[in-house]
């Protein structure tokens, strides 16, 4: 427990990096967990295929915060092709905190909404019938 | 923030505890190397030793199904099953055992009428009165169904401790309404609602009335005859027994003039290719092999509620609120929704830690082995018009103990310390 909650990750809490809006955004996605109603909006630049700027936008818990912040710090000057390679495994890496089974969703709301922004995505797919079928 | 409880001496738990807390095994279980301290009752409630036995029994030594074999198992299977359906009617003052319907749980129980007497009594244009304090099993339903046939819901908000607003309620019962369907007893806040008057009001403004008393029959007395509602649902595994537990009970009258929820076996008289006949009621409303040991297991849930004493496990639940209502506003950066009083609710404390999203909160409560739910309760509308995404909820049981308070008043100094704030 005390494990999850490191210094490094309340401070990325408390201090997010890159958190905003990002004037310019060429590539926007915004999601949530509604079980626990974690918020995230990722938008980026894209100029020549690569990451010119990121901002984040959100609000929940701790660890779907922190891990937005730790990834916004990593993806800077990144190209898309890279992004869109960057998986759960890595996410976890990242973080470097043991993640709980039910905390999975709130560690991973970060690379969702990155990939959405990045696919340039409206919306996840098939995201209508999941949200349908999650509704409780 | 005033909170107005009587003196300790007052406030007293009438009940002997220690020998309840021994009926449940898993009680004395450790998580993370502590004692477990469960406080999600209002999610779910653990079970004694009495309802796990008389489940094991059925399978170890009774086991057929249900009205169906004419050979001793089957026979004392039935009896098993249609005796846990007598207990559960006279426990909620039901004057026929038909009058109960097995359902899987409270959730069923409302489709279950909102399919039947829903389908064809709302029409398009009615209003369907509901509150911010209703569980999504007391929504959704009836929100899809005025999508489905054009009908309009019409919400009744609360006042800032949480509490109905009956003035609202009152103005748009005036203007007529075919459904009120309201909960007895809020899962978010813990407010009880003031039914029997509520129902008399509904009812004379021409509403039929649905009371959603999942977090109420196994906290609190409640007598349908009583509150003299029109439908009433509960849940088996918030009250001691097995999740698919679970009841819908409705006048006579009005279930004879129902058509039935799902087709199937056991629920047919007759058969033939052109038509089918409906068996008489209750079985009726159950089609398929029924979950026949988790009413089983209802009903020595029931047994065992009725030893205890709901009266008394409500009192003693009061008792535990008393001790931590006030302990919990002196700590700094809580706040608590709902009720601050101990007047009209039961032992559901709802509160957030500033700083904290509840989330972490519950994680760092796990680790001292405190259970607790973190999130929107099914609750969203009261969420949405609480303005918070989610909060920490505590609720209690009858086995629960001011030690365990204790306990998670110690986990929220350790979330505090943890996060620094």
């Amino acid at each position: 427990m005390d494990d999850m909650y490191r210094d490094y990750i309340l401070d990325h809490y408390k201090n997010p990096r890159n958190q905003g809006e990002l004037a310019g955004a060429t590539n926007t996605y915004a999601d949530s967990n509604p079980l626990c109603g974690d918020e995230l909006t990722m938008a980026l630049r894209i100029e020549d295929e690569r990451v010119a700027d990121v901002r984040f936008t959100g609000k929940g818990c701790a660890i779907s915060q922190a891990s937005a912040s730790i990834l916004t710090e990593e993806i800077k000057g990144k190209t898309l092709d890279e992004i869109k390679a960057i998986d759960r495994d890595h996410i976890l890496e990242n973080l470097g905190i043991p993640i709980s089974p039910a905390r999975i969703k709130c560690a991973l709301l970060s690379l969702k909404t990155l990939k959405g922004a990045a696919w340039g995505l409206p919306a996840w797919p098939g995201e209508d019938e999941a949200k349908a079928r999650s509704a409780g | 923030m005033a909170v107005t409880v009587k003196s300790p001496s007052q406030q007293r738990s009438p009940l002997d505890v220690a020998r309840i807390r021994a009926d449940f095994p898993i009680l004395s279980r450790t998580v993370n190397g502590k004692t477990v301290v469960y406080l999600d009752n209002a999610a779910t409630s653990q079970k004694p030793r009495q309802v796990i036995d008389a489940m094991s029994a059925v399978f170890e030594e009774y086991n057929a199904n249900i009205h169906r074999g004419v050979y001793e198992f089957s026979e004392t299977t039935t009896a098993a099953f249609e005796g846990a359906r007598a207990k559960v009617a006279k426990f909620i003052g039901a004057k026929d055992d038909r009058e109960v319907i097995f359902v899987r749980n409270a959730t069923e129980g409302v489709n279950l009428v909102a399919y039947t007497w829903g389908r064809d009594n709302i029409k398009t244009g009615d209003r369907i009165i509901s509150t911010v304090l209703e569980h999504h099993s007391d929504f959704v339903p009836w929100q899809q169904l005025a999508k489905d046939v054009g009908a309009q819901i019409v919400m009744i908000d609360v006042d800032e401790d949480g509490r109905l607003r009956r003035d609202q309620l009152s103005a748009e019962l005036k203007k007529g309404a075919k459904l009120l369907a309201i909960t007895h007893t809020s899962n978010g806040l813990g407010t009880v609602n003031p039914i029997k008057e509520i129902v008399a009001e509904a009812h004379a403004a021409g509403a039929t009335v649905l009371v959603d008393a999942a977090q109420a029959v196994p906290h609190t007395p409640v007598d349908v005859a009583d509150l003299d509602c029109d439908f009433l649902v509960f849940s088996g595994h918030k009250m001691l027994a097995p999740p698919g537990s679970g009841a819908v009970w409705a006048r006579m009258a009005l279930l004879e003039r129902m058509r039935p929820f799902l087709f199937g076996g056991d629920m047919i008289s007759r058969v033939t290719v052109e038509k089918t006949e409906w068996n008489e009621l209750p079985w009726k409303f159950e089609a398929g092999t029924s979950s026949y040991a988790d009413a089983i297991g209802l009903g020595a849930a029931v047994d065992y509620l009725e030893a205890v004493g709901v009266a008394k496990i409500h009192e003693h639940e009061l008792s535990l609120v008393a001790y931590l209502l006030p302990r919990l506003t002196e700590v700094s950066g809580v706040t608590i929704y709902g009720p601050k009083t101990l007047d009209d609710r039961v032992g559901v404390v709802s509160f957030n830690i500033e700083g904290i999203h509840p989330h972490d909160v519950a994680t760092i409560f796990d680790r001292e082995g405190v259970c607790v739910r973190a999130g929107h309760h099914c609750n969203q509308l009261l969420m949405t018009r609480l303005g918070v995404a989610a909060t920490t909820r505590a609720s209690f049981y009858l086995y629960n103990t001011t030690d365990e308070c204790d306990a998670l008043l110690g986990a929220i100094d350790k979330a505090k310390k943890v996060f620094k704030v």
